[in-house]
Order: structure tokens, then C-alpha cells, then sequence
């Protein structure tokens, strides 16, 4: 559980009160430069805020033995690239506290996990992206960590390597351990989060489940019909009209996607296809921004 | 505690041999045999004279450039390649991954300069063509060139705890010249008066006391030293350590790792 | 108290202690090493080696070693020890370094002549560097003077001496005290005001300690020497006048209408021997005096002229 309020030395961060449930995912979305990363690095102890608490599993966040419990892949991680998988995890295991015993086991344990077994003998300067993502949630969840915090664990990835590691968190979930991640893709956050928080520019938007909030927000269709016709009815319910080859793309309110279809039934068109139309955080956050004052909504 | 910095010396230790520094052993090796083939075949009297003088001068000028090269990136490297992010995460205390690192970096040249001191009495058997009671005070000289090694790794691991891998450089090598000649600044500083007097004095006793430590003239002149010095020098050493390895730790403890 | 201020405390004590800890521990090894271990020029003979050691840094090396030129003056002066070998191979690295650095060479001029304990007892040497330097700096007239000092003080040869302060009066932009001295070798070497004159000139001339303090006791023991003179006439006249000795120098200051009784420059009065002879009562204190010796004290080494 994670509850904090605290400020950041050049842009005050204002007061963000946030609690996580065990055994959920929890997203904290927000564009880039939000304060996210900032955020994490504060939670584990390697930026100093200059006000505020947080407390992890219980316990005061700058307690060391809080950091045996939790789990931290940074965003796009380098490792020491002199060291082959096995022994990077070796080392972590060490520092971890990982008893000797069992620690060679746990590791091809965790290797066979993340999918890293063919190359635990390689040197991490040869591995991809997508496998030294790997390689940082294996050291993560070396310890058998209950919470485990993620700083952009999708960024960079080819759509493989995103749909893997979203397979891995929803597998640890499945174990039972709590996910604090950061991301500015909603489309990551809505597949894997039970709730988020969004932030912007150092303040929290929201917390809540994810169509909660979205839905303050007008939502976008797109209609697809045969032809090159733009009937006038279409017009008049303010369409934004495309032809692309022998079809016609228009974007309208969500509101207005039945009066769309009578339209096109009338003029005997056919309808190829009408699709919600998510927006992105960033045309999300723009919106808001335009359409009102600061609205930190709180929902718990 | 033990363990853990345990763990991150040797990681540290691991990284310098891989990182191919334990090479440099053969272009010493190669310097020294050369030099003792070469003095072999003047023979001028003074072979002993110049394979001690060139050998420990060359240990020692080989071990400061490694010590400061690797000793400057300790921390900054982490910091650069955000390798230091996974392992504070972890129950590591702040002050235990510098010690560590300490530890290994001291670790390396010790073990570097265990291998060039083989090749010192290597080649001075081989244009003596025997050992004599004398040469004991050759390990004297080493044993004081490890402690001015140990020195110059904790004041090079004190300024990369703030300070660029190049700055930090250009200090630590400063400060190995500038203790290099510590007794003469002490009498300068002895000599002038008022507030200079009190600066000068104040740097005069800051600055690594290496003048003490180098003892190669000495040992080339089979000149015993007394095992008094050899007391002192070590107690010096271990706390100039402490001091500057203190300073790291409050520095470091300190930093916000953007 | 969190684990972070456990560990600024410890840290910072650590710090601390070690710092105190350090400082005493060199002031202890000041004290073990041996006292050769300053002085490298045991092992490094030759001024041309240490150039060319420097690696282009004469300039700092000259400064660094003229300041080992005066620690280890000092040091042995101090310790009242009776070789100073190291002085002039230091001072002769020093100038080799750089040439242009005057104050070796007026160090040397003062303490590499005179015989020890007041100096390293090498005349030639002396000789050799001012020359040495003459050759570097022709242009310099303290170098003659420097010169003419060794031959005047410590050679005493007065002609030789002559001729330098002649030559340096001749530099452009010398001081005009070398053509009065150049003047007063002819005919008033031996007298005491000339030796003034050039012990004046030396202590205005240094801001050195060991220099200045040398210049300060020679001309003390000089006002000795000039007191013992006069002294001794007067008692030579007064016995001429009564046919005995004063019986104490008070009875002599009333007859010869002197203004006190007569005291050394420490203040202490002059002594009169039975015998008639006058003495100082602290000989010790006035390292260079010639005269005034109390009966069965030993002097050392002198550096002054002896009186015509």
C-alpha cells in the first residue's frame, strides 16, 4: 500500500494521495515528463523529496528492510554488460539476500520464467531490447518480491516483445503479487490495469478504473461506409469527412453514431464498419485542458 | 553487510579484469625485461641501482593511471548506465557499494601488483644472478607502493561520488603529484606567515603524505627502512582511507540520482 | 533516527577522526624518518640529472629545492651540527635549475664559506657559484656584490675583493655602495666601519631569516670588537697616564669622561680582567666577535677581518 504527498525541488509536485491495493495492478499513466519516473525514483530512495512520506507494505518507504520485499525495473535498462544473464542474477541474488542454497535454482527458475534459458550464458552487450527487458524483470522478481514497481516495462519493445512481458505481468498477478507500473500508452494500461492514476505535469487527474474516467470525455466514432457520397445529413450532424479510395472515413460524437446510421440507411449506403475511437493520453490531457480548469478528481 | 559488499567488490573485480586491465602486465612486463636485458649488456656497475629504481617507479606509475582510470568511473559509470538503479533497490546501503567498490578497485591492484613484483625480482635476478638480504627492503618499497595505492583509489572513488569522470581525473592525479612533494610544502607552509600561513598549513597536512611512502632512492641504495616507519605509514594510510572513503559515503548518500 | 542518519553521524565522526588522526601521524613521521630522507641529494649528484628530471618544470623545481636549501640549512644550524655537505650540492642543483633565482646565490655567498658550525666551511665552492652565477646574470650587480661579500668576509682577500665591487660598480643601474666599497678595499678593508658598511648592506638586502639573522650577529659581534678596541686603548692610556691599571672599569669610564658604564649590545657591562684585559661577559652570545675572550674560553670559527 502506497499513500504520499510530496513536492519535487524545481516543479512542486502538489499533493497526490494514493493508496494501491494488494494483488492488483495499478497503472500510473501520464505523458511524458509528467513526473512518473520521477515519482518511482523517489519511492525507491534514489531521489530525495523535499517534503512528503510514503508507506510501502507498512512500513516507511526509506526503511532498508522494505527494499527485501519490492521488486524495481527501471525504464529502459542497461545492466553490466561484462556478465552473462546467470551471473547478473547471481549478483542481484547476492545483494538480494537470496539465500545460497537455493539460488542457483531460483534463478533457472526465474530464467525459465521470462523466457531467458537458451541464453543464460550469453553476455548481456548481446542481448535485445526486448530480452534485457526480460532480464530486468527476472532480476525484479529474483527475491520473490511482493510488490514490484515498473517504470515503462513496454517502452521500446516490438509489439512481441510487448504482448510478452504484458503475459508475465498478468502471470504474476496470478501469484498474487501487487504491480505499481508507469506508462504513457493507454492502450498497455487498459488491457493489464485493474486501476490507475493519471498524472500531468506533476499533478494527479484521477484515480480510478479506466472508463471511469474516460468517459468524462466525449468518445469518438468512426463510420466507414461504400462510396464517395458525403450524404448531407452526414454533414449537418457535423461529420469530419475523408475519401479515401471507394470509401468514405468520418469521425462523429459517440452520441451521434445512431443518427449516423439512419443517414446513411436512408440514402441506401452501405455501412462497412463503425469503430470507437480511443483517444490517446496526450489528446486526452489537451482536451481537458481546453474544455475546463484543473479537475483533480479524486475517486477511490 | 559483509556479504553484500563483499558481493560488490568482487563485481567490481570482475569488471576491471574484464574490461582487460590486468593487460597492462605486458607492456610492464615487456618495459621491464627489456630495460633489465639492455642495463645487462652495458654493465656499468649499476644494474641492481637501475632495475630497482625503473622497476618500482614503473609499478608505481602503472598502478596510479589504473587506479585513477577505473577509480574515477566507480561511481559515475553506475550513475551514467543507470546500472546503480536495480542494485539501491535492492537492501544495499549506500555506504556499502562505496566501501565495496573500495574494496575491488583496491582488490585489483593489489593482485596487478603482486604479478609486477614478480617481475621486478625476475629481472633483478637476472642481471644480479642472486638475491641478497638487501632485497627484502625491496618489498618494503611495494608494500608502500600498495599503500599509496590505496590512497589514490579512495580519492578517486571521493570525487567521482560529485564530480565528472574528467575532473575527478585531473584531482586525483593533482593530488598524487602534490603529495608527492608534501614535505616540502610543509616546511613552505611552515615558512609563511598569517593567514597564508594558516592555508598553507591546512593543505599541507590534508594533502596524501606520499613523500613518506616513496622509499624507492632509499631501497635502490639498499638502505633498510625501520619498521617503525613501516607502523606509521600504515596507520597513516588507513586513515587518510577512512577519511576520504568518509567523505565519499556523506557525499553519495547525499546525491539525487537524476 | 532513520538508517540514512546513522550513517551521516557515523560518517561524519569517521571523517573527523580520521582527519585528527592523520594530521598527528605525519607530524610523527616527520619525527621517525631520517633525516636523510629530505635530502635526496645523497643519491642524485649531478644538477644536470635533476633538470633534466624536471621535464621542463626548472622554474618549480628551483623554487622547490631552494626551499629545501633553507629547511635543511636551518635544521643543522639549529641542531648545532658540524658538516653541512648537503648545502652546496643543493644550492648548485637549485641554480642549475634556474640561474636567474638570486636568492640561492646570496644564501651561498653568506653560509658556504664560513666554517662550521656558521657554515659549510667551503670557500671554493662559494666562489664557484656566484661566479656561476655572474655568467648567468651579467648584468645583475648583486652577484658582484654577492662575490666581493665571499672574498671580503671570509677569504679575506682584500684585492680580489676590490676588483669584483669594482667590476659590479661598473653594471648599469648598480648600487652606489659598490664603488664605495670598491674605493674603501684599497686602504680601509681592516677597519670597522667598512665592515659595517657590508653587514648594513646584507641585512637590508635579505628578507630571509637565516640571512638576515647572520648579518644581525656580525654586526653585534663587530660593536664588540670596536667596544674591546677602544676599551683596551683607554686602559693602555690610563695605565701611561698613572703607571697602573684601573682597578675596574668604572674607575676607567670616570677618567676617560665617558658618558656610562660600558655594556655590550645585550646590555651586559664590559668585565675587566686583573691582568688588565678587557672581556665580555657572555662570549657565547657573539658568535663572531674576535676579541674580549674571558681567560681560558675557546672561540670558534671566525668569520671577520682581523684588525690591523
Amino acid at each position: 500500500m502506497v499513500g504520499f504527498w510530496h513536492k519535487r525541488p524545481k516543479r512542486a509536485l502538489h499533493p497526490i494521495h494514493l493508496t494501491v491495493e494488494e494483488g492488483e495492478i495499478f497503472g500510473f499513466l501520464g505523458p511524458n515528463g509528467a513526473g512518473k519516473t520521477t515519482t518511482l525514483k523517489i519511492l525507491m530512495g534514489l531521489v530525495f523529496p523535499t517534503g512528503g512520506t510514503a508507506r510501502i507494505l507498512g512500513r516507511n518507504w526509506t526503511e532498508p528492510s522494505v527494499k527485501a520485499q519490492i521488486g524495481f525495473l527501471p525504464e529502459q535498462p542497461y545492466f553490466y554488460d561484462y556478465l552473462t544473464a546467470h551471473e547478473l542474477l547471481e549478483y542481484y541474488g547476492q545483494l538480494s539476500g537470496v539465500p545460497a542454497k537455493g539460488r542457483k535454482q531460483r534463478i533457472d527458475e526465474v530464467l525459465a520464467q521470462v523466457g531467458l534459458t537458451d541464453v543464460k550464458g550469453v553476455h548481456l552487450r548481446k542481448f535485445s531490447k526486448g530480452m534485457l527487458q526480460r532480464a530486468g524483470i527476472a532480476q525484479a522478481i529474483l527475491h520473490n518480491p511482493k510488490l514490484l514497481f515498473f517504470d515503462e516495462p513496454m517502452s521500446g519493445l516490438d509489439p512481441l516483445g510487448r504482448r510478452e512481458v504484458r503475459d508475465l505481468m498478468e502471470q504474476l498477478k496470478q501469484e498474487g503479487k501487487t504491480i505499481f507500473f508507469s506508462t504513457h500508452i493507454l492502450s498497455d494500461a487498459e488491457s493489464l490495469c485493474d486501476r490507475v492514476a493519471i498524472i500531468h505535469k506533476g499533478e494527479l487527474r484521477g484515480v480510478g478504473a479506466i472508463d471511469e474516467l474516460t468517459s468524462t470525455v466525449q468518445g469518438k466514432v468512426e463510420v466507414v461506409w461504400q462510396g464517395t457520397q458525403i450524404p448531407a445529413s452526414m454533414k449537418a450532424l457535423g461529420a469530419d469527412c475523408h475519401i479515401t479510395g471507394d470509401r468514405v472515413r468520418a469521425v462523429i460524437a459517440e452520441r451521434q453514431q445512431d443518427a449516423a446510421i439512419d443517414a446513411l440507411r436512408r440514402e441506401h449506403i452501405r455501412l462497412i464498419a463503425i469503430t470507437p475511437l480511443r483517444t490517446s493520453l496526450e489528446a486526452y490531457f489537451v482536451e481537458k485542458l481546453q474544455h475546463s480548469q484543473k479537475t483533480a478528481g479524486t475517486l477511490v | 553487510m559483509n556479504t553484500r559488499i563483499l558481493s560488490i567488490a568482487s563485481n567490481t573485480f570482475r569488471e576491471a579484469v574484464r574490461d582487460r586491465v590486468l593487460y597492462n602486465l605486458i607492456a610492464f612486463a615487456l618495459l621491464l625485461s627489456g630495460a633489465a636485458i639492455f642495463v645487462g649488456q652495458i654493465s656499468i656497475n649499476i644494474e641492481r641501482l637501475v632495475v630497482v629504481n625503473l622497476g618500482l617507479t614503473a609499478v608505481t606509475m602503472f598502478g596510479i593511471v589504473i587506479a585513477i582510470f577505473i577509480g574515477i568511473g566507480l561511481v559515475s559509470k553506475e550513475i551514467e548506465k543507470r546500472t546503480l538503479y536495480t542494485v539501491l533497490s535492492r537492501p544495499v546501503r549506500r555506504w556499502e557499494f562505496v566501501v565495496g567498490k573500495f574494496f575491488g578497485l583496491a582488490g585489483t591492484l593489489v593482485v596487478n601488483t603482486f604479478f609486477m613484483a614478480i617481475g621486478v625480482f625476475g629481472a633483478l635476478f637476472y642481471v644480479a644472478q642472486k638475491f641478497s638480504a638487501a632485497d627484502l627492503s625491496i618489498l618494503v618499497a611495494l608494500y608502500f607502493i600498495v599503500l599509496e595505492f590505496l590512497i589514490i583509489c579512495a580519492l578517486a572513488l571521493l570525487f567521482s561520488s560529485f564530480s565528472t569522470p574528467l575532473l575527478s581525473a585531473v584531482f586525483a592525479f593533482s593530488l598524487f603529484v602534490i603529495g608527492s612533494f608534501a614535505d616540502d610544502l610543509r616546511a613552505f607552509a611552515a615558512a609563511t606567515h598569517g593567514i597564508a600561513g594558516w592555508f598553507a598549513t591546512g593543505a599541507a597536512y590534508l594533502v596524501p603524505n606520499f613523500s613518506a611512502l616513496n622509499v624507492i632512492s632509499a631501497v635502490a641504495h639498499q638502505q633498510q627502512i625501520g619498521s617503525q616507519l613501516i607502523l606509521v605509514n600504515t596507520l597513516y594510510t588507513l586513515f587518510y582511507t577512512a577519511m576520504a572513503l568518509s567523505g565519499a559515503v556523506l557525499i553519495f548518500d547525499r546525491r539525487n540520482l537524476k | 533516527m532513520t538508517a540514512r542518519q546513522r550513517t551521516t553521524i557515523g560518517a561524519t565522526a569517521s571523517l573527523l577522526l580520521s582527519a585528527v588522526a592523520c594530521v598527528l601521524l605525519v607530524r610523527h613521521i616527520d619525527e621517525i624518518r631520517p633525516p636523510e630522507a629530505n635530502v635526496d641529494t645523497l643519491y642524485v649528484d649531478s644538477p644536470k640529472i635533476v633538470k633534466r628530471a624536471s621535464l621542463g618544470f626548472n622554474g618549480l623545481m628551483a623554487c622547490i629545492y631552494w626551499t629545501r636549501v633553507v629547511q635543511y640549512f636551518g635544521h643543522r644550524h639549529h641542531e648545532h651540527a658540524l658538516t653541512f655537505n648537503e648545502l652546496a650540492p643543493l644550492l648548485e642543483i637549485t641554480t642549475t635549475l634556474d640561474p636567474q633565482l638570486l636568492p640561492p646565490y646570496q644564501f651561498g655567498a653568506s653560509f658556504l664559506a664560513p666554517k662550521p658550525p656558521n657554515g659549510a666551511g667551503e670557500p671554493d665552492r662559494a666562489i664557484r657559484l656566484m661566479e656561476y652565477g655572474i655568467e648567468h646574470n651579467p648584468d645583475n650587480w648583486h652577484l658582484y656584490y654577492n662575490l666581493g661579500f665571499v672574498y671580503y668576509t671570509d677569504i679575506k682577500d682584500y684585492k680580489k675583493a676590490g676588483e669584483v665591487f669594482e667590476r659590479g660598480s661598473r653594471v648599469p643601474g648598480a648600487h652606489p655602495v659598490l664603488k664605495i666599497l670598491a674605493a674603501l678595499m684599497n686602504e680601509h678593508a681592516g677597519d670597522f666601519s667598512t665592515a659595517r658598511l657590508l653587514w648594513n648592506a646584507a641585512y637590508e638586502s635579505s628578507n630571509e631569516s637565516n640571512m638576515r639573522q647572520n648579518a644581525l650577529d656580525h654586526l653585534r659581534s663587530l660593536q664588540v670588537d670596536e667596544d674591546i678596541t677602544n676599551l683596551q686603548a683607554a686602559v693602555s692610556r690610563f695605565g701611561q697616564r698613572t703607571g697602573r691599571l684601573p682597578s675596574n672599569l668604572r674607575e676607567l669610564a670616570l677618567a676617560e669622561r665617558m658618558p656610562g658604564l660600558p655594556v655590550d649590545p645585550d646590555g651586559h657591562p664590559y668585565q675587566l680582567s686583573p691582568e688588565g684585559r678587557v672581556t665580555v661577559q657572555k662570549p657565547a652570545d657573539f658568535p663572531f666577535i674576535t676579541k674580549g675572550f674571558p681567560p681560558g674560553y675557546q672561540p670558534p670559527a671566525s668569520a671577520l677581518p682581523t684588525q690591523p
